[in-house]
């Protein structure tokens, strides 16, 4: 089957592509492979995102992983274990008492403590990034719109809460707006104070005003018996605990055991039974996003970076960190950068979402 | 198909009901319009007919309440979503899609529609309400009047029954919400569904109606009947209703059409060739616009706007939704800093100024004046106010109690009417007596007793030597009070010119008196009405 001109990319494939690339930075400090990743998905971001309001998610998230290691890093110099190393510098230390042993304040801080402490806070602010991109390159409404029936309240919950943030967005712009028609300091932090209340308030408000349209507008039907929606529902949550739980046992236990992939079947298998129970025609879908060849390739580039990373891992497992003693610079494991490298592969067949002007002169012509 | 049988409602924590033994029966088919003051229960009484009170809001509500056979004592919300479509007041608190034909599409996802009908269903609703052009659009990069039409087009396409309205046009330019109005008259007499819709602004709603639910000014006084033998003797009219009542023509006509053939008298006795003197342009420069061009994103919203505007003149700012009307404003008043081009204050450039200086230079009342408010009551509101601006304590209160008297210092500014919020709100801009006033949207959920007092305190602060720019899509406040007339048009200045010949030479943008009395110029049935007094015993003499 072609896809249509104006197809969008399946969100859940976005999500796949961006879950497995941050699930690959998981498993690395390597600030090389770190910094390769981030770089694949940013490149893909910035030649796939459209215009829409929702696509500036991904610089939001670059700039909260860019604060994050600044705050490893500070909290390492400030209050970290005293790694021995290279000492760049002392800070005077402040005696605890017994009770707090283990804590310590000050001291001389090593360049292997720094080191690590950016690898680590790059490793999250990687991750971070992954989230964002998925946020950006796809729309979290139509990621909903692929839930199933049986998870309604969960639906509506997320939907209430996606909304909140940029409720509260708006929210803010509209508080500092009417504070400097009042002739009141919008900047610095006299800006900042005493917005709280007005901001939460109006977004609550909103919130509370969404929550009753959908309402109005059916969301929610009894289309399933109450009980038999809550054993679904059950089932499916219970199932993606049990798939999380087994993916970290497999992922980041040290000796290959059979329990993690005991449990990954067993969640996979009832949250693939609770959303076949759950989708019982309740709802229908208006232009339905459709999964096709595109879709199963750009996971399955990602999924080659993954590959290219536990490979690298599995043959040589120092090759994925930043060697510490001595300092030295960091391995390139060729597989992994290899298999990183693929997961650009969206950027080249992904297609293009349509511009807001775009969308308008078509419109008028 | 909708039967209130004696409702009474109570919110929590209020000590009194807000509706109190309404009893009434909207029949199949009909038209039914909610009249009524502001605060009188008219948004409470809508949001009974789909279960929204009480599921939603809490209280308590006493009686029954029926939909097409359904209490909404035993159907929430979402099992009567197949019966009611419900348009609350605002729109962009509705919105749960990213797209033009998502949003459209939910209710009837939620209902099962299969996908045929849907496709259907969305194409009649982009048609019915001029929506096609903007299908792919993400919502929030539409205008306030379309963000407004998308959510009619929500409830519409669900196909329910009845279909619920709260002040559907308030935000609407006058051409769009004809379109509106006419939707919905169509939906009535095609599909013979049953529409109960809450307005305040009577003058284009008034001709549609089948049924007037008149809730008066306070809570028991709810009245029903033909709109004719309603608005003969209601406390809230349409100009056409007061023209007539003027002139004494029975029955009391609704459009302008009627009110035309019963007028040429009238017209014989106002004259046809009456010479308006054009108000000369009243004092110095206040502000000056020169090249401003503006966007939003990809979307233009100014482009290469001049103007100039002067002590003492209230000047109207009009134009379609998304004409570039708030954008000016906000660039007036510095929210915005200008991308190209120049805005002058009395020669100093409102963005570079900091907040507190900016506000003695000029002030703007925002479309939600709520917005303004932050205090939990009026006497902390003003003395905030007093602070904010450096002004003498008591000097906001002073000005509060020169607009509207009577407001409570306790009061908290929520439990306020929308005249009196707008009131606090404006009380607040005027303390550091700006020489150049600005007010978005200010008659929105205002009534016409209150939009009367509204437009008496703008002529007054013109007449202190304000400059005061009203952007507006109510012409009938524009006849009332304007000297000016700006029309926007896509970010591009279309007419500049004196309020009596804008308003009465444009199609869209005419008052009903002036539609009534063309070609003479008339603006308002006060001026009718002053010109009967002096003419009376001649034709002639009033000028």
């Amino acid at each position: 089957m072609l896809r249509p001109r104006l197809q969008a990319l399946h969100p859940v494939a976005w999500w796949c592509w961006a879950g497995t690339l941050a699930v690959a930075a998981s498993r690395t400090t390597n600030l090389v492979l770190l910094g390769l990743i981030f770089a694949v998905v940013a490149w893909v971001v910035t030649t796939r995102r459209g215009d829409n309001p929702w696509a500036r998610s991904f610089g939001t998230l670059v700039r909260l992983g860019i604060f994050v290691i600044l705050i490893r890093l500070v909290i390492q110099v400030l209050f970290g274990d005293r790694v021995p190393g290279d000492t760049w510098f002392s800070l005077p230390s402040l005696p605890l008492p017994h009770w707090a042993a283990g804590v310590t304040i000050g001291g001389p801080v090593t360049a292997q403590a720094a080191i690590g402490a950016i690898c680590q806070g790059a490793q999250i602010a990687v991750i971070l990034a992954c989230f964002g991109a998925a946020n950006s390159l796809a729309s979290s409404f139509r990621l909903l719109r692929c839930v199933p029936a049986g998870l309604y309240e969960v639906a509506v919950a997320v939907t209430v809460a996606i909304s909140f943030t940029p409720q509260v967005v708006a929210s803010i712009a509209r508080v500092r707006d009417a504070r400097r028609l009042r002739g009141r300091a919008t900047t610095g932090l006299r800006g900042w104070h005493g917005l709280a209340v007005p901001v939460l308030d109006g977004a609550l408000e909103r919130s509370v005003a969404l929550a009753a349209s959908m309402d109005a507008r059916g969301f929610g039907r009894r289309s399933i018996s109450p009980r038999r929606r809550r054993l679904t529902a059950t089932a499916t949550l219970g199932g993606l605990v049990g798939l999380g739980i087994g993916l970290f046992e497999v992922l980041y236990s040290s000796s290959a055991s059979g329990v993690g992939l005991a449990v990954i079947g067993f969640g996979g298998a009832l949250v693939v039974g609770g959303m076949a129970a759950a989708s019982h025609g309740s709802r229908s879908r208006y232009r339905p996003d459709r999964w096709f060849v595109t879709e199963s390739v750009v996971v399955c580039s990602a999924l080659a970076a993954l590959a290219g990373v536990l490979a690298a891992g599995g043959s040589d497992p120092s090759s994925l960190t930043q060697p510490l003693y001595p300092l030295g610079l960091p391995d390139l494991p060729l597989g992994a950068l290899a298999g990183i490298l693929l997961a650009v592969l969206p950027s080249f067949i992904a297609p293009t979402p349509r511009s807001t002007r775009a969308v308008m002169s078509e419109a008028v012509a | 198909m909708i039967r209130f049988d004696r409702v009474t409602v109570t919110y929590p924590g209020a000590t009194t009901p807000v509706l109190e033994d309404v009893t009434l029966a909207v029949q199949e088919g009909l038209f039914a319009l909610v009249i009524g003051a502001t605060g009188v229960g008219k948004s409470t009484l809508l949001r009974c007919v789909n279960g929204l009170v009480p599921h939603f809001s809490g209280g308590r509500l006493n009686g029954t309440v029926t939909v097409d056979g359904r209490s909404t004592e035993h159907y929430r919300p979402r099992d009567l979503a197949d019966t009611v479509g419900f348009v609350g007041q605002d729109a962009d608190a509705s919105f749960v899609a990213d797209t033009v034909e998502d949003e459209l599409a939910y209710a009837m996802e939620n209902l099962g529609i299969d996908a045929a009908t849907m496709r259907r269903r969305v194409e009649d609703v982009l048609d019915t309400l001029n929506l096609h052009a903007l299908r792919q659009r993400a919502i929030t990069t539409l205008s306030g009047g379309q963000r407004q039409r998308v959510a009619i087009g929500a409830a519409f396409t669900a196909a329910p029954r009845a279909l619920v309205l709260d002040e559907p046009t308030s935000s609407l330019d006058p051409v769009s919400a004809e379109e509106v109005l006419a939707a919905l008259a169509r939906l009535v007499h095609d599909q013979g569904t049953t529409i109960l819709v809450a307005e305040h602004r009577l003058e284009r709603i008034a001709q549609f109606a089948d049924v007037v639910i008149d809730l008066g000014s306070s809570p028991g006084q709810l009245r029903t009947g033909s709109p004719a033998a309603i608005f003969a003797t209601a406390d809230l009219a349409p100009p056409v209703v007061r023209l007539a009542r003027l002139a004494g023509w029975s029955p009391v006509p609704l459009s302008v059409r009627d009110a035309r053939r019963q007028a040429p008298e009238l017209r014989r006795l106002l004259g046809a060739n009456r010479q308006w003197t054009v108000p000369p342009v009243k004092g110095d420069r206040i502000a000056k616009v020169k090249g401003l061009t503006a966007s939003y994103g990809p979307i233009p919203a100014l482009a290469e706007v001049g103007l100039e505007l002067h002590e003492g003149e209230v000047v109207a700012l009009m134009g379609r939704n998304g004409a570039g009307k708030s954008t000016l404003l906000h660039h007036l008043v510095g929210l915005r800093r200008p991308q190209r081009g120049l805005v002058e204050v009395l020669g100093r450039s409102p963005a570079a100024l900091s907040a507190r200086e900016a506000i003695r230079l000029v002030g703007l009342v925002p479309q939600d004046p709520g917005s303004l408010l932050c205090a939990d009551s009026v006497g902390a509101e003003c003395s905030a106010g007093d602070r904010d601006s450096g002004l003498v304590e008591g000097t906001t209160r002073q000005v509060l109690e020169s607009l509207v008297g009577g407001i409570s210092d306790v009061a908290h500014p929520k439990d306020l009417s929308e005249g009196q919020r707008l009131a606090l709100a404006l009380a607040l801009v005027l303390a550091p007596e700006p020489p150049l006033l600005l007010l978005d949207e200010p008659t929105r959920g205002l009534d016409y007793r209150a939009k009367e007092h509204l437009s008496a305190r703008l002529r007054e602060l013109a007449g202190r030597g304000h400059c005061v720019v009203v952007a507006t899509h109510d012409v009938e406040l524009v006849a009332e009070v304007a000297d000016r007339v700006i029309v926007l048009a896509d970010g591009e200045v279309i007419t500049d010119g004196p309020a009596r010949s804008v308003v009465c030479h444009s199609a869209g943008l005419a008052s009903q008196v002036s539609r009534i009395l063309a070609p003479a110029e008339w603006l308002t049935v006060e001026e009718v009405a002053t010109a009967i007094a002096m003419a009376a015993p001649s034709n002639e003499g009033a000028t």
